[in-house]
């Protein structure tokens, strides 16, 4: 169904009894032209780019549980695209624009807001690091604004700014990132795909590939009986060496846990996203008032979705050195998720070394922005055999070739980046 | 997550550090460049029971080779790593 004012006012004055199932809840074919493993944000969003933008219509995807039931419903749902090396700056701001016209493109109100996010700086030496990132992101057409100490004092006068050790001298902002509802993207790109003819499977684990007398992917087994495909996608971040280990194949990927935690709601504090540039901390305020935030990985391999007290500790006390008031603010709810801790810190997509089956991994920690444009470039990849000019440095052998988008600096360290 | 270090004893997460899986060995200097992709790059990413290396930083500051389970966080040994601990304690 197509929604509008018209189609919520027809519901409203029908008591919302008669709204429809936005999505199709498909039982699986024989054979599809392309299989995506992976009902998240990025399968489902590479399967509607498959069949609006490339025409690829007869496609399924995958998913063990039900969608959006990983890292899609778990991120704090921040959009962003302030990226300061070749490979991530571009790729990021064509997700950006992305996000830009997703609701129209879906049909869909995902709540992109464009709220801004602003990174803090605590000294002259990080000044610097963020000017030189603004300028790049200018550059190359990105909005970025160089805040002076007043000026972040007049957006956010609630924050500590007598912390002796760790001072607020500005702040790196973008007016075009924010925050989107991740939910919504995951129904959106559902609702979307589904009514292009793309068949979402729920509950169909994939238990192997089939392969035939060369090695080349012909099909996946899963829960729910043999699946033929023509190309098989993995969009599968945090079970990425699990999924492509049932193909022979080792990534230099780590799965490791990050948590993320959110508030009682309170009243409209925060304008927009921030972020404490003296540790590992990341706010947002929902729609619905509870303060929205996290910081790093645990810093151990781990597939169990939850996470340890020091991490959180350290998350909090992030928080509390710059807004001291927040302490007597009660945690809701806490929970953690599994991310594809690649070695350079940036994603992989590339064709796998196996012959018909392609890569979406190693997103580490920052999928969610990437959403839609992960979505276009995978889609691409699978529909022309070609990279994508915005992803053609995302490729798998750069390890090798020693061509690293090392964003942090950390090497080959993956729970350090 | 606890571990129950053998020089220590039982001490909380926040005293430890975390290296990784201990199965990576560093190639001989002439095994070739496939090797020192493999070794540096390459994982397993266990999902199950891993050996990994920590360090007791907050502690005794020794390497220790813990047993632990990625999809419980389950710790079932700990050891001395290979080297001068180990070898005090003759392990």
């Amino acid at each position: 169904m197509k929604y509008s004012i018209f189609s919520l006012a027809r519901a409203a004055l029908s008591g919302h009894k008669n709204w429809q199932r936005t999505w199709r809840d498909a039982t699986p074919k024989d054979r599809y032209d392309v299989v995506v493993i992976g009902g998240g944000g990025h399968g489902l969003a590479t399967a509607w780019f498959l069949a609006s933008e490339f025409g690829i219509k007869n496609v399924a995807v995958l998913e063990k549980g039900w969608i959006g039931s990983g890292n899609a419903g778990r991120n704090t749902t921040i959009i962003r695209s302030n990226y300061g090396l070749p490979g991530n700056t571009g790729f990021y701001e064509l997700s950006m624009k992305l996000w830009e016209r997703m609701e129209q493109d879906l049909n869909y109100n995902t709540m992109v807001s464009q709220r801004g996010v602003i990174n803090l700086y605590h000294s002259d030496a990080q000044r610097d690091a963020y000017a030189r990132r603004g300028n790049t992101m200018r550059i190359n057409g990105i909005d970025a604004e160089l805040l002076d100490l007043a000026a972040v004092k007049k957006m956010m006068p609630f924050l500590n700014f007598d912390n002796a050790r760790f001072p607020v001298q500005g702040g790196l902002l973008q007016r075009r990132g924010g925050t989107a509802r991740h939910d919504a993207v995951v129904w959106g790109y559902a609702h979307a795909a589904s009514a292009l003819g793309v068949d979402i499977i729920q509950n169909c684990e994939v238990t192997g590939f089939s392969r035939d007398a060369n090695g080349k992917v012909t099909g996946v087994e899963t829960t729910r009986g043999k699946i033929g495909a023509g190309k098989v996608g993995m969009a599968v971040a945090g079970s990425s060496s699990r999924v492509a280990a049932m193909a022979g194949l080792r990534l230099p990927i780590e799965s490791h846990v990050l948590q993320a935690f959110v508030s009682e709601a309170i009243k409209p504090l925060l304008p927009g996203v921030m972020t404490f540039g003296a540790g590992h901390f990341y706010v947002s305020q929902s729609d619905k008032g509870g303060l929205v935030f996290g910081g790093d990985i645990d810093g151990y391999n781990s597939y169990a979705q939850r996470g340890n007290l020091p991490v959180m500790e350290d998350v909090c006390e992030g928080g509390m050195a710059l807004m001291p008031m927040i302490g007597r603010v009660r945690l809701l709810r806490q929970w953690g998720g599994i991310m594809d801790m690649s070695m350079d810190g940036s994603p992989i997509i590339d064709k796998s070394p196996v012959d018909g089956l392609y890569l979406n991994a190693g997103w580490c920690y920052g999928g969610f922005k990437a959403t839609p444009g992960s979505g276009l470039v995978f889609a691409h990849l699978l529909a022309r055999d070609t990279l994508h000019k915005e992803a053609e440095k995302f490729r798998l052998d750069r390890f090798r070739r020693g061509a690293m988008i090392d964003e942090k600096g950390q090497g080959a360290q993956p729970n350090l980046h | 997550m606890r571990i129950t270090c053998p020089f220590c004893g039982e001490r909380e997460l926040g005293e430890f550090t975390y290296l990784g899986d201990a199965k990576p060995a560093r190639p001989a200097v002439d095994a070739g460049e496939d090797a020192v992709f493999d070794y540096v790059y390459l994982r397993d990413n266990v999902a199950g029971a891993m050996s990994e290396h920590w360090y007791h930083g907050g502690g005794c500051r020794a390497w220790l080779k813990v047993t632990r389970n990625t999809l419980t966080h389950e710790i079932s040994v700990v050891e001395p790593a290979a080297g001068v601990g180990a070898a005090k304690v003759g392990a």
